[in-house]
């Protein structure tokens, strides 16, 4: 049975936690197994929040993962949290336009992409997270397939002006297209 | 031969009542208090409406005593039990706790309050007789200064175990209530007016919450006959616990001004960068 | 829509199955990590004609649920440990008084004010420890969100049947993680309750709920008739999952809820490592599934107990196998939820020890 884990970290209202929730929207769209578990309690009053998605084609056992097979990286304190936990080979997107560092690691697969700015270009700054999720989504094999992500995204802004959903489905892409390999 | 004696009822026990003799002490006033309670039922045809919540206490057995449907609270917790019959039972039912002054001033203070403060649609019937007399004569929250109980064996010294309780006046500063009153049940004339007041918060619960504070005696837990517990309660706690109506529709104190703050002005706090 | 696979939050996916189970009446407190089912009930209650309160404490909350269960609907809380403790009373009245209700226990680390981690630290009270007195009651302990919402109609159900309060118990990943859940259709039949405490019509006597009896003959009357009711729900509601037990291994791991979740993975692993080794997966905490363990004691060389304490079940497996295997154990306490690796080593190195 495949279980993959994906951890989102950032700022509290950077949209980590969104983005976690469109993934496993986007898992149940196509059928699987999937948990989300977020981090709780003081420590999500502000500073920084993480959740962790499992993804699997079969009942999955624990949603509470030490080594993490992917990480989303939005800041600072979440690349220094979570780059060390991360799995060998792993895969880490991390938003260079708030972390200018390089990775200490050599056996992760890393992807910097910025985020911030891909969000802004596109005239919605507090996109940055749907951004990322793409860039992600070019690096994430079969975890999901792309096609389900942006049905998610659908599903996330049913209900607002069909605007939003345009504006964030280009974030989307734009996201894609900056993570996809050179 | 045999004479006709022509047999008229001049006193009768109320069918709002069981056949059950009461287990209360010689000259308790209990017995009263569950006379007047059940003769408003009674009279305002309300029976078969009405759900009643005992108490821990001497009362722990007044279901056996009220032909009602009736609950056994935990110590204190009547109005929180009359709070989740009230709230799921169709809006005609009368709902009635009945509470002694360990039991409501004491270890249930939080739920009464919060039950009164809620304006829960309930009347409370609370007996103060100033001691825990099922347990054998303890100082209670509203036991008088200098007064011995078996735990204040050298009189209630405030100093250490504060002054009692005056819980009508503290309910008093609520804004919710609709309804609360103080009676006595020392002499027939007190016992007349009590029955109003147990009557005008039963017509009045459907409003909101409604308190009818019953200043009682407890002869064997104060050592005295029941005609000198009567005189006693006259002349020791009247003088502080003052019989009348605190709060009524037509006659409500300042502190029943409910407050509705304008919450589209924040006063300026949004350009001050406060969290709303 | 019923058919509907949705991904919910467990604290919500609790309070959507009671609503679906035919609850209206929510009585609560705050209290980390269950809020988000008070919010729900105070969201969706007041929209279908329901009742929500917020009460001042754990200690109202309880004696609430008790007024509104003896009035006949259909009725619940939640809390986490700290509150749970504060319902002891209350508790015991409800099961003395024999009044159905459903409490949630979100269970965190202890003791006292503990952390807000997950934990298994209060199997002792629920199963046990919960009040005063001579005194059972159903506790149920899903390990995914699916089956809280399943478990949720069935501890009203459970409850009505045996007229006494059912507890449900979870922990934090239960409360707080996000599982796809498919929910059951509403229930529309629910029992009738004759005898509720609605206001007495002249066609009957009066309804008493109550729980003193001062002669001890009627006390031991009653205890008598409860453990009556105890008999039955021992008889007919144990139950567990066998998770690779069917080839009777020689090694039998035991665990619940949240742990449970993670010992399966751990079978797993360890089957792929050339362990012979199955999960008995106790889903009602009381009536403990004890003759399901005896059976695999038939089989079964050794087992282990893996708790988020410091070992509380694992006291009731001791019962079950009655000394004729070992039964070893390991936890983690105060929050700390171990990894599949960790369970992993710890079991080859209780193999080793025996």
């Amino acid at each position: 049975m495949k279980e993959t884990s994906v951890v989102m970290a950032g700022f509290g209202g950077q949209g980590v936690m969104s983005i976690g929730k469109i993934l496993a929207k986007a898992a149940i769209h196509e059928g699987k197994e999937v948990t989300w578990l977020p981090s709780y309690g003081p420590e999500m009053r502000g500073g920084t929040a993480n959740c962790t998605v499992v993804i699997a084609d079969g009942p999955i056992g624990s949603p509470l993962v030490k080594f993490p097979d992917m990480a989303i990286v939005m800041n600072k304190q979440s690349i220094d949290k979570f780059e060390p936990e991360l799995r060998p080979g792993g895969l880490i997107v991390v938003n260079a336009s708030l972390i200018d560092r390089a990775l200490a690691r050599r056996d992760l697969v890393a992807v910097h992409v910025a985020a911030n700015a891909l969000a802004e270009e596109a005239g919605a700054p507090r996109s940055a997270n749907i951004a990322i999720l793409g860039a992600f989504m070019a690096r994430a094999g079969d975890l999901v397939s792309i096609a389900a992500v942006e049905h998610a995204l659908a599903e996330t802004f049913a209900g607002k002006p069909p605007s939003l959903l345009e504006q964030n489905l280009a974030i989307f892409r734009a996201g894609l297209c900056a993570g996809a390999p050179a | 031969m045999s004479e006709q004696i022509e047999e008229r009822a001049v006193f009768e026990r109320t069918r709002v009542l069981t056949a059950k003799h009461t287990h209360y002490c010689p000259g308790c006033t209990h017995g009263i208090a569950h006379r007047l309670v059940a003769e408003v039922i009674d009279e305002l045809d309300i029976q078969e409406k009405t759900i009643g919540v005992c108490p821990v206490g001497c009362a722990v057995l007044a279901y056996e005593y009220f032909d009602l449907d009736m609950q056994e609270a935990a110590h204190g917790r009547a109005p929180a039990v009359a709070t989740g019959i009230r709230r799921v039972l169709p809006p005609d039912r009368y709902v009635f706790t009945y509470q002694g002054d360990g039991d409501l001033a004491s270890i249930g203070m939080a739920e009464i309050v919060h039950a009164a403060n809620r304006g829960e649609k309930i009347t409370v019937i609370f007996i103060n007789n100033g001691i825990y007399g099922m347990t054998g004569g303890q100082m209670a929250p509203t036991t008088l200064p200098g007064v011995k109980t078996t735990t204040s064996p050298y009189g209630r010294a405030p100093e250490e175990c504060g002054h009692p309780i005056r819980v009508s006046e503290l309910l008093n500063t609520l804004v919710a209530p609709r309804f609360i009153a103080r009676g006595a049940l020392s002499n027939p004339r007190e016992i007349a007016r009590a029955k109003k007041l147990i009557r005008q918060a039963f017509e009045l619960q459907h409003t909101g919450f409604t308190f009818v504070e019953l200043l009682s005696t407890c002869p064997t837990g104060w050592g005295l006959p029941p005609e000198k517990a009567m005189r006693w309660l006259e002349h020791n706690m009247m003088p502080f616990f003052r019989t009348g109506v605190l709060r009524a529709p037509d006659a409500m104190p300042e502190s029943a001004t409910p407050y509705a703050p304008d919450l589209s002005n924040d006063g300026g706090a949004a350009k001050n960068g406060a969290a709303t | 829509m019923s058919a509907q696979r949705m991904l919910m939050k467990g604290s919500e996916a609790i309070a959507e199955a009671a609503i679906r189970a035919g609850c209206r009446c929510f009585f609560g407190y705050p209290i980390t990590p269950q809020n988000e089912i008070p919010e729900y009930m105070s969201k969706r209650l007041p929209k279908i004609g329901g009742v929500f309160v917020q009460a001042e404490s754990e200690v109202s909350a309880v004696n609430m649920i008790y007024g509104a269960g003896g009035a006949g609907v259909r009725v619940m809380t939640s809390s986490s440990s700290p509150g749970v403790s504060l319902m002891a009373e209350g508790f015991s009245y409800l099961v003395g008084a024999e009044v159905p209700v459903v409490i949630v226990n979100i269970v965190r680390g202890g003791p006292g004010l503990g952390g807000i981690g997950p934990s298994q630290g209060d199997y002792f009270m629920m199963t046990r420890g919960f009040g005063h007195g001579d005194q059972r009651a159903v506790v149920l302990a899903p390990s995914t969100l699916q089956e809280a919402v399943d478990l949720m109609g069935l501890a009203f159900d459970l409850a009505d049947k045996y007229r006494s309060p059912t507890l449900l118990v979870g922990d934090g990943l239960i409360g707080q993680m996000m599982e796809p859940v498919t929910f059951p259709e509403a229930r529309l039949d629910l029992p009738e309750k004759p005898w509720a405490t609605t206001g007495k019509p002249k066609t009957r006597e009066r309804n008493v709920i109550n729980s003193l009896d001062l002669a001890p003959e009627d006390l031991e009357a009653r205890v008598e008739r409860l453990f009556a009711k105890y008999a039955r729900i021992e008889a007919d509601e144990p139950r567990c999952e066998r998770f690779m037990l069917d080839d009777n291994p020689p090694l039998c791991l035991c665990a619940y809820g949240t742990m449970a979740r993670i010992a399966k993975s751990a079978v797993q692993r360890l089957r792929a490592e050339g362990v012979s080794v199955g999960l008995l997966r106790p889903i009602t905490l009381w009536p403990f599934p004890a003759s399901a363990i005896a059976q695999q004691a038939e089989s079964a060389r050794q087992f282990i107990c893996v708790e988020l304490s410091r070992g509380q079940m694992v006291e009731d497996a001791r019962r079950a196998v009655e000394g004729r295997r070992p039964v070893d154990f390991w936890g983690r306490a105060g929050g700390v939820v171990p990894s599949v690796e960790e369970i992993v080593a710890e079991v080859r190195r209780l193999i080793r020890d025996r």
